[in-house]
């Protein structure tokens, strides 16, 4: 087992165990502080993955921008959410979330069923990527092709996006203000 | 080298684990959290095929724009929580079941 394949594996196993944790744990401030943690580890899967830009970008905008909002919300939204949260019951299953966990072990073996079925590593357009040299080696910085690419190819989507951007501002702050006179 | 289908079963997983916290929990934060699971898992499949693509950048390309439209999502996510609360005091979305106030 190469280090790679050692560091897959810890990165997706940190991955796992902190998701179920924040599904299973009833405190909402440590379920936040633990996503922290998936974040981090999906990031470091990402590098695995030899897309070292997404990592960073999902450091910055995730953990920076994203936790950051969901810890303002929790602690305006105030003590209302806290006894919410002590009134459900301490069991990871209990019959209230039996349809819940009924519903995703289902689905899970569906998307299992569907990934062994359709077998990724051997598509015939990753087949040919490999032989025409098309993967991305390790040794190679990626970035400078990126940003090439969002200027020529993918500007369309960019431009798109920036307005999406601008309008998701106008209307979080028009939502956000408060209410006069009425 | 790490074979794609880990990838894909990593990815699967993570998507059950925010579908699960979807449909079970009770407060619309923790519901956040779980649409967030599951982009993750969606973006994790985007960046595992990118790599077999090294002169278009198509997955990694459309990796940073769904985190972005991520971004706005809970920016916007947000915004309407914090009125349902001053609304109806409470983020239960199983309480909010009036049009009218």
């Amino acid at each position: 087992m190469s280090l790679a394949q050692a560091l897959f594996y810890l990165m997706s196993f940190i991955a796992l165990a902190s998701a179920l944790f924040v599904a299973a744990t009833k405190n909402l401030v440590r379920a936040i502080f633990i996503f922290f943690v998936t974040l981090l580890a999906l990031a470091g899967l990402y590098v695995l993955a030899l897309a070292d830009f997404v990592a960073i970008t999902q450091i910055v905008i995730y953990v920076g921008g994203i936790l950051v909002l969901i810890l303002f919300a929790f602690m305006l939204s105030g003590r209302e959410t806290l006894n919410t949260l002590g009134r459900q019951s301490n069991k990871f299953i209990s019959i209230h979330k039996l349809p819940a966990l009924l519903l995703a072990g289902l689905f899970l073996i569906v998307l299992i069923n569907m990934i062994t079925a359709a077998d990724a590593n051997n598509l015939v357009w990753i087949k040919k990527a490999v032989q025409f040299k098309n993967d991305i080696q390790p040794n190679v910085a990626t970035t400078e092709n990126i940003g090439v690419n969002l200027m020529t190819q993918y500007l369309l989507p960019f431009e798109a996006i920036s307005i999406l951007l601008m309008i998701a501002l106008i209307g979080a702050a028009h939502l956000s203000r408060k209410e006069r006179g009425v | 080298m790490i074979s794609l289908t880990d990838f894909l079963v990593v990815s699967a997983l993570l998507f059950c684990t925010g579908l699960y916290m979807i449909v079970s929990k009770r407060n619309a934060i923790q519901i956040l959290i779980g649409i967030e699971l599951m982009l993750n898992a969606a973006i994790l499949n985007l960046v595992a095929f990118g790599k077999y693509d090294r002169f278009n950048n198509g997955g990694q390309m459309f990796a940073l724009f769904a985190i972005v439209l991520a971004a706005a999502t809970t920016a916007v996510a947000l915004a309407i929580i914090l009125n349902v609360y001053r609304q109806y005091k409470t983020i239960d979305p199983g309480k909010i079941d009036q049009l009218k106030d």
